[in-house]
């Protein structure tokens, strides 16, 4: 994912000279081919996140097209303030981009673990927020931030698969992108889970229960009338993201449910349940560790739809 | 203005007010009839909760009618007690927390100078602000990258929010920090406006270094019983005190 930004971002530059990249000292080796081709478009603030964010600011006011980048936490969390003043309420096209998304650098520890990024940032007026599934959407994502006047949040993470292949709805910003359908319930995915949710779905089809899954790609603006379709078309509704349950994806989708008044026949949020994980290890580890894995998401469901049966 | 609505800050505002004047009255390239003119100088008052002294200035300047100036910190104002961009013409940033004003001002002069453009950008530090890491970020980041287009002036009244800077975090030896950081810094009284005009006559005062001037002030200045003191930092005048301070200051313009 980080490897299709950075590629789309190359292109993109060598045609829009407005465009900027800055990082935060970060993207050994992976920024080397971008620093060196467009030396006046690309800028180290050094390990400064703040000053990077305010730095993005100035330039988006005097007409640049800004891209701030580092791991983790440090593009979001730690200059978050700067993101909101000066970022968001100046209107600006900064787009906060951060790799390594949920678990991605899961072997590094809580301060490399980014499990909140997305409730906190959905939460910022102003801020389009997009977590893409896969290499194809993290380079359609890129492409729309740049023409989109306003803020954005790029959120990638480590996953690799390429969920273009399956679903026909092209890359609109605030437009889930349905890549399979089905009528027993809904599971809506954001980020690159959407691998681990696909292959549970195929697990589950064996079973004779047959989901619709959605690309909630984008966190804000949310696609309010998917979900709403979702509710009233299929028997349940599942979300499933690489973040805490608070706030995020869930929570989001669950306000909008109630304030719509349409039950689903029944809802269940998959995501980090735990708070810190203080235990480490790799990407796909973790994610079995807090049942975010594929396995862990079909037994969920299957269990789901199980009571929904018994009641009906 | 910030009496009626009761926000204060006016020690700040006092402190600053010599400065803003002579910036907006003789030194700043900005004009009323085309705020977002290319060519204009961007100024950015770092230290928002002064903001009241940038909206009168502006008004004094032609940038929108004086009367809208009554309407500061009043219910519905878009003239809110941190400066804001919002709705007011000739305010470029929007400021309150400290420290995020250097910042966005080198993103501008940055972009200033790889488009090779002549405008200057000011940015005004309170000297409490100078606490703030992210302001130290910006000074590292605009000597490195030689933004000889950046003045940074901080207004030193040597009164933070709580006690002195001496008592609550020593900025000295100031000026040292700043040219150690690799800026060309210069001292003055930010009071004299003879001195604050010919400072910034003198700019760029290195072809390859950020701009730093230390604007010694006194918090408060021209009331004599809100001088140096960290009372007024938040007290409101009212009554008799508020009479005082007016009569005081009338007194003070026509001497001057």
């Amino acid at each position: 994912m980080r490897d299709s930004f950075v590629a789309t971002l190359s292109s993109l530059a060598e045609e829009d000279e407005r465009i900027i990249l800055i990082t935060g000292d970060l993207g050994f080796r992976v920024l080397d081919d971008f620093a060196k081709r467009f030396p006046r478009q690309f800028i180290n603030a050094g390990v400064a996140e703040q000053n990077m964010t305010g730095l993005a600011t100035g330039l988006a006011l005097e007409g640049r097209v800004v891209f701030t980048y580092s791991i983790a936490n440090f593009s979001t969390l730690r200059c978050l303030e700067q993101i909101r003043n000066d970022v968001c309420y100046h209107d600006v096209n900064v787009n906060v981009v951060s790799v390594g998304g949920g678990f991605s650098y899961g072997s590094l520890g809580i301060s490399h673990h980014a499990t909140e990024d997305l409730s906190i940032m959905r939460a910022l007026p102003n801020l389009t927020v997009i977590a893409p599934s896969c290499r194809w959407e993290a380079k359609e994502a890129t492409r729309a931030l740049v023409k989109t006047p306003g803020a954005g949040y790029l959120r990638l993470d480590r996953s690799s698969e390429d969920s273009s292949l399956v679903g026909n709805h092209p890359f609109e910003i605030g437009k889930a992108r349905q890549v399979s359908d089905g009528s027993d319930l809904t599971i809506i995915s954001s980020g690159g889970i959407l691998g681990e949710v696909l292959h549970a779905a195929s697990q589950l089809a064996n079973d004779g229960i047959h989901p619709r899954v959605l690309s909630m790609h984008t966190l804000s603006p949310l696609d309010i009338p998917s979900i709403i379709s979702a509710a009233r078309e299929t028997g349940g509704i599942v979300t499933v993201e690489e973040n805490t349950v608070v706030g995020g994806l869930g929570g989001a989708v669950a306000e909008e449910l109630l304030e719509s008044g349409i039950a689903p026949g029944f809802y269940y949020r998959i995501g980090l349940r735990a708070g810190f994980s203080s235990v480490v290890g790799s990407q796909n580890y973790l994610r079995r560790q807090y049942n975010l894995d594929r396995n862990a998401i079909a037994n969920t469901v299957r269990e789901l739809c199980g009571v929904q049966y018994l009641v009906h | 203005m910030t009496n009626s609505g009761g926000s204060s800050h006016i020690g700040s505002i006092f402190s600053v007010a010599d400065i803003l004047s002579v910036l907006y009255g003789r030194v700043l390239h900005v004009d009323p009839t085309e705020p977002k003119a290319n060519s204009r100088d961007r100024f950015i008052l770092s230290k928002g909760h002064a903001g009241a002294g940038v909206y009168a200035a502006l008004g004094e300047c032609g940038f929108f009618k004086l009367e809208i100036l009554k309407s500061h910190d009043q219910d519905g104002s878009l003239l809110s007690g941190h400066v804001s961009h919002k709705g007011i013409p000739g305010v470029e940033v929007s400021t309150g927390s400290l420290g995020h004003g250097l910042s966005i001002g080198a993103g501008m002069a940055f972009a200033g100078l790889t488009d090779g453009s002549s405008h200057r950008v000011f940015v005004v530090l309170s000297d409490g602000e100078c606490d703030e890491g992210s302001t130290w970020e910006a000074i590292l980041f605009a000597s490195h990258h030689r933004l000889s287009n950046l003045v940074a002036i901080v207004d030193y009244n040597k009164i933070q929010s709580l006690a002195s800077t001496q008592d609550t975090l020593d900025l000295e030896p100031f000026a040292n920090k700043w040219s150690s950081f690799g800026w060309a810094v210069r001292e003055i009284d930010g009071h004299n406006h003879a001195e604050i005009l010919g400072v910034c006559r003198e700019l760029p005062f290195s072809q390859n270094k950020p701009n730093c001037i230390i604007a010694h002030t006194v918090k408060g200045k021209g009331v004599s019983f809100m001088e140096n003191s960290v009372l007024w930092h938040y007290r409101t005048a009212r009554g008799a005190e508020f009479d005082a301070a007016m009569t005081e200051l009338m007194g003070g313009l026509n001497e001057g």
